[in-house]
Parts: C-alpha cells; structure tokens; sequence
C-alpha cells in the first residue's frame, strides 16, 4: 500500500517538473480573459448597490410619500403616528442643529490641528499622533455614547448650562429651558470628537497637496511661517478644507447611537443648544420595534432614512469629487 | 535667526508664535479627548466588570440587577464581525485588485472609487434600515444570517477603500516587471500585488473587523437580540454594542452600571484588534520586497 502510494507520488511530482503542469499560453489568456470580465462584474456592485438600497427604501417608503406627499412629510410639525400624522420637521431641525454645533465645536480645532501636523510638526510628533487618531476613529459610537452619559451630560448639567444661564441667558440661542444636560450640545460634543479625527486626517492630505515650492517661495522672500500659511497655503488649499468639513457634517449627519444616547429625543422644534432635539436617525433607532402595528409607521419610518440617505448623498458625492480633484495633484 | 539679523521684533513675529500655540492647544485638546474618554470608561467600568460578564449569559432577573454576564453578546458580536468580514472579503479583494491591475486611474476607476467613498458615508442606520425593508420583503426575521449581511455591506466600503490605498501606493516597478516577464494582468494580481501589499490588505481586514464589531445600528434592525448564546444562523444573535447601549437604557442603576463594564469590554476588544492589526502587519512586513 505504501509503495504504491510512494510511486504515485513521484509521478505526480515528475509530472510537475515537465512542460505538462505549466498552463499554456492560450490558457492563460482565457484565464485573464475571464478574469477581466468576472472582476468587472464585482465592480458594478458597488454603484449597484447605491441604487438598490435606494431603489428598496423608496419602494417601502412609497405608501405614505403617495399617501401624504413628501412636503407634507418634510415641513409637517407634528407626529403623532397614532393619529396618522408624520411630520418630520423636528427631527429634521434637530438633526440640522446636532449636526451645526458638532461641526463648529469640532471644525476649528480640527483645522487648526491638521495646519499644525502639515506645517510645523517633527515627523516625530506626526507619528506620535496617528496612532492618537486611529484609535478614536475605532472607538466604537456606543462607547462615545456611554462616554457622554459618564462625562459629557453631567458637564453641561452641572458646568455649562449654569455658566451660560448666568452670562449669556438672555440670548435666546443660549437659554436654559430644561435643565437636564441632555440635549444638543451634549450631543454635538460628542459628534465633535467623533468627527475629529476624519477632518484632521482628510485636511492634513490636503495641507500636503499644496506645493512645497510656493511654500519655499514665499518664505524667501521673508515671510514668517504664518503668514506663509496664511497667504499661501490656506487659499490653495481652500476647496479641499470646505470639501473635508462638508464630508465630516455629512458623517455627522447620520451618526445614529452616540447622538441618541445624550440629545435627549423630545420631538419638538429646538430654539436653544440646551434644548432636547430629537434627530431624524434617532427616531428611525428608537421606533424600529413597535412600528409594525400601526399603520404606515413603517413606511413613514424608512422614508425618514430615505431622507437621511438623499441629503447624505447630495453631501458625499460632491464632497468625494471635489477631494479626488483636490488630491489628485499630489 | 532673529538675534542674527538683529531684526526688529515686529508684530508678525508675535502673531507667529501666538497661532503656533493655539495650534498646538488644538491638537492637545483633540489628544486629550482620547484620553478623556478612555479614562471615563475606564474608571466607570471597571468597578462593575466581574468574572461572570465575560463567563455567563444573562440569568433571570438579569436586566433588574440580578446575576448573569453578557458572555452571549460577545459570541454573537463576534460571529456577526467574523461573517461580516468574511463576506465583505470576498467583494473588496477582487475590486482593490480590479482597481490597481486593470484600471489604475482610469475615468471608471475613479468612478469605482467615488461609489465606495459614497457607499463609506451612507451611515450605518440606513444599511439597517435597507435591511429590514429587505427582510419584510422575503418575509425573514431578525436573525445572525441578516446581521451579518448588513454588517457586510457596512464594512465592505471601508475594507476596500483601505486596501486601495495601500495597493495603490505599491511602486510600478514590481507590477512593469512581472508584466514585462510575460504574466498576465490577473497573474499579477494574484501573485505579486496581493502578496506583496499582503500587510496593508491585513490591517484593512481588520479596520473593517473592528468597524463592524462596535457598529450597533445597522445589527438593532436586523439581528435582533436574545439571551442565549446564538446556534444557527437563522436565529436571533445578541450584540455587545446593543448589549451595552439597551443596559445603559435601563432604569436600574446595576444594569446601567454593568452597561459600563460592557462598554469597556468593547472598548477593549477594539482597541486589542486595534493594536493587533498594526503588530500582524509589522510582522508581514518582513515578507515583503522592498
């Protein structure tokens, strides 16, 4: 038995070191030939499957955009489901609002941060940093969620909202309605440090499109780094920087668990950043389970992320054509 | 430099070092950001994380303060991320290869890539909304299968995007060389480009790992949750990320105080892959031409 199996296995391996085992020419034209075509295949999916989550959420959510027509939908105030009304309006404001307040928390600091790490950080500082921002970009959102439950919302509970009634409370915008931390400001904090690290990362890219001999150019002629950055840089630089804050808004935009967990979800229209807001992916989280015995509830509910997905697709796509212009110079 | 030119200190000089200070606030406010968050975890979850939360599935009376652990959400977490993964592999290797062998920076190329940075940014809730309304439609309920379908759509864009970036930065000399031998385009994908951006495809396998492990929407629609630990696919799968964000919804100061403790279970377990993809692909990094 065992010699039989040895001389099979020398045969196999004689047969290997002939001309046999090497595949042919024509073989392997028909194999990259067909190759070609099968990757091409994989390749549609990706547009594909824009169109189909589309295509699927608007064929779900199409009983009620026919019943009610979507500018009844978008600008009606109220939602009582019970009643048969579905007014996204507050959630589409609260959404607007989280989104507003993360991104100018967030946008300043980060651009700040990234011309730092571009123009003036040792490569040491850079390396020392990247790792800083892999990790918060895996944080997972339900951790930066508990995050603002343990610090976020006791800080504006008990530091912010207090500081702000007594200084600034005659200002509508920053009046203290209801005094709890849950609220917009508790959410757009944590969509700030969630968003930081694609901003910076994305800005950073664009910082080092800009040509080193502008740079170099201006310097000569006795500009401080600065003014360097200023006159030169940033207007170069301009379209990419606006393309990356829109991309991180739209990112914020749709960030579901984290903002649900601290903004407080009261669905009324928000007048101050310490008011609840109640954001349109919010709503969609929190009503998945018992929207299947009334009626409409969940066509109403997949056309709210009908919603979320054309404004996020408007906000990507021109964003995305922008930065692919913007890095391509490199 | 100044004392050299025996220049006069103007206020240009003055504004510089002022912007270069708030700038380096800046970044220490974002660092420090990282540590905020980590210590809050840290210092919340630690009191509540015992043996039995990473040893037990939920007892009765569980969600009220009795005993129990979550043993059954971090099987499930990890069987959803592990298929997901998987499935998502199976579509993003053929399209980074695709992309660097045969269409290099070509209009469809970059048209390819728009779509993957637009696929990127379509947020998770609406992947579980996608798939809950295909679930109605073939009449499926929440299951393991479901889950780590959506999961799989959320990470493929990631992964793929990750991988491109690296495979794209290979040098063309390796590429023109094997071409110049005589390989086919689709030799050469599969023998030198894969291999030798083999560390860079690991770290985006598990970028897109780890992504998917913490990511709660896209499973609350469609892989449900319950107590037991999952057996089929077909069935319901508990989540850590739910597990951690319905605990912290609980009205009972011992559930939330253990939604903490699972909140540091995740966290660890996503900065271990973390950490972990940078090691594995230091280490492939030995076997590559460089």
């Amino acid at each position: 038995m065992s010699e039989v199996n040895s001389t099979f296995i020398a045969q196999e391996s004689r047969k290997g070191e002939g001309r046999g085992s090497r595949p042919s020419a024509a073989f392997r034209a028909r194999q990259d030939k067909a190759a070609r075509r099968a990757f091409l295949v994989v390749t549609i999916l990706p547009i594909l499957l824009i169109l189909v989550v589309a295509a699927a959420l608007f064929a779900r959510a199409w009983p009620i955009l026919s019943a009610y027509g979507l500018p009844s939908l978008l600008f009606g105030k109220v939602w009582k489901p019970n009643n048969g009304q579905f007014g996204f309006l507050p959630f589409i404001l609260g959404t607007v609002w989280v989104t507003l307040v993360g991104a100018l928390l967030s946008v300043p600091a980060c651009l700040l941060a990234a011309v730092y790490l571009a123009e003036y950080a040792h490569s040491r500082t850079r390396a020392m940093t990247k790792p800083i921002l892999d990790v918060l970009a895996a944080i997972p959102p339900v951790v930066y969620g508990a995050w603002g439950l343990i610090a976020i919302v006791p800080f504006v509970d008990e530091v912010l909202a207090p500081l702000c009634d007594r200084w600034l409370g005659f200002i509508p915008l920053f009046a203290v309605n209801q005094p709890t931390g849950f609220g917009i400001l508790a959410g757009g904090i944590v969509l700030a440090v969630m968003v930081a690290p694609l901003i910076i990362s994305v800005a950073f890219e664009v910082f080092s499109t800009v040509p080193n001999d502008l740079r170099h150019a201006s310097l000569a002629v006795g500009a401080t780094q600065w003014q360097t950055i200023r006159n030169i840089v940033l207007p170069q630089a301009k379209p990419g920087i606006i393309a990356a804050i829109v991309l991180a808004a739209s990112r914020a935009f749709g960030e579901t668990v984290a903002v649900l967990m601290v903004v407080g979800n009261v669905p009324n229209i928000p007048t101050s950043i310490f008011d609840s807001a109640y954001p349109l992916p919010a709503l969609i989280a929190n009503n998945y389970g018992e929207m299947m015995s009334i009626p409409l509830y969940d066509a109403a509910l997949l056309s709210a992320a009908l919603v979320l997905l054309a404004v996020i697709l408007i906000f990507n796509i021109l964003s995305t054509l922008v930065l692919q212009r913007v890095l391509r110079r490199k | 430099m100044k004392k050299m030119k025996k220049k006069r200190f103007e206020r240009r000089h003055l504004m510089e070092f002022f912007v270069k200070s708030i700038m380096q606030t800046a970044l220490l406010i974002v660092a420090g950001a990282l540590g905020l968050i980590l210590w809050a975890v840290i210092t919340r979850g630690l009191p509540s994380l015992t043996w039995d939360m990473v040893s037990q599935v939920p007892q009765g009376g569980y969600y009220m303060g009795k005993e129990g652990g979550i043993l059954n959400a971090i099987i499930g977490s990890i069987y959803l991320a592990a298929g997901g993964t998987l499935l998502a592999m199976l579509l993003s290797l053929p399209i980074a290869l695709y992309l660097k062998t045969y269409l290099g920076d070509s209009k469809w190329g970059e048209c390819v890539r728009l779509s993957l940075d637009v696929l990127w940014g379509i947020p998770s809730i609406v992947y579980g909304a996608f798939g809950f309304a295909l679930m109605l439609t073939l009449g499926m309920r929440a299951s393991l299968l479901a889950g780590v379908v959506t999961l799989a759509l959320v990470e493929f864009p990631i992964m793929t995007r990750a991988m491109d970036e690296v495979i794209r930065r290979m040098p063309a000399d390796l590429e023109q060389a094997a071409l110049a031998l005589g390989s086919t385009r689709f030799e050469v994908a599969l023998h030198v480009v894969a291999r030798q951006t083999l560390p860079g495809i690991t770290t985006a396998i598990l970028l897109a790992f780890g992504r998917g492990i913490g990511d709660a929407a896209s499973v609350l629609f469609t892989a449900g949750y319950t107590d037991r630990i999952v057996t089929s696919p077909m069935r319901p799968t508990a989540s850590l990320p739910l597990a951690v964000f319905f605990q912290l919804g609980s009205p009972y100061p011992e559930v939330r105080e253990r939604g903490y403790a699972a909140a540091l279970i995740l966290t660890v377990i996503v900065l271990l892959v973390s950490f972990g993809s940078r090691w594995l692909s230091a280490r492939l990094a030995k076997y590559t031409i460089k």
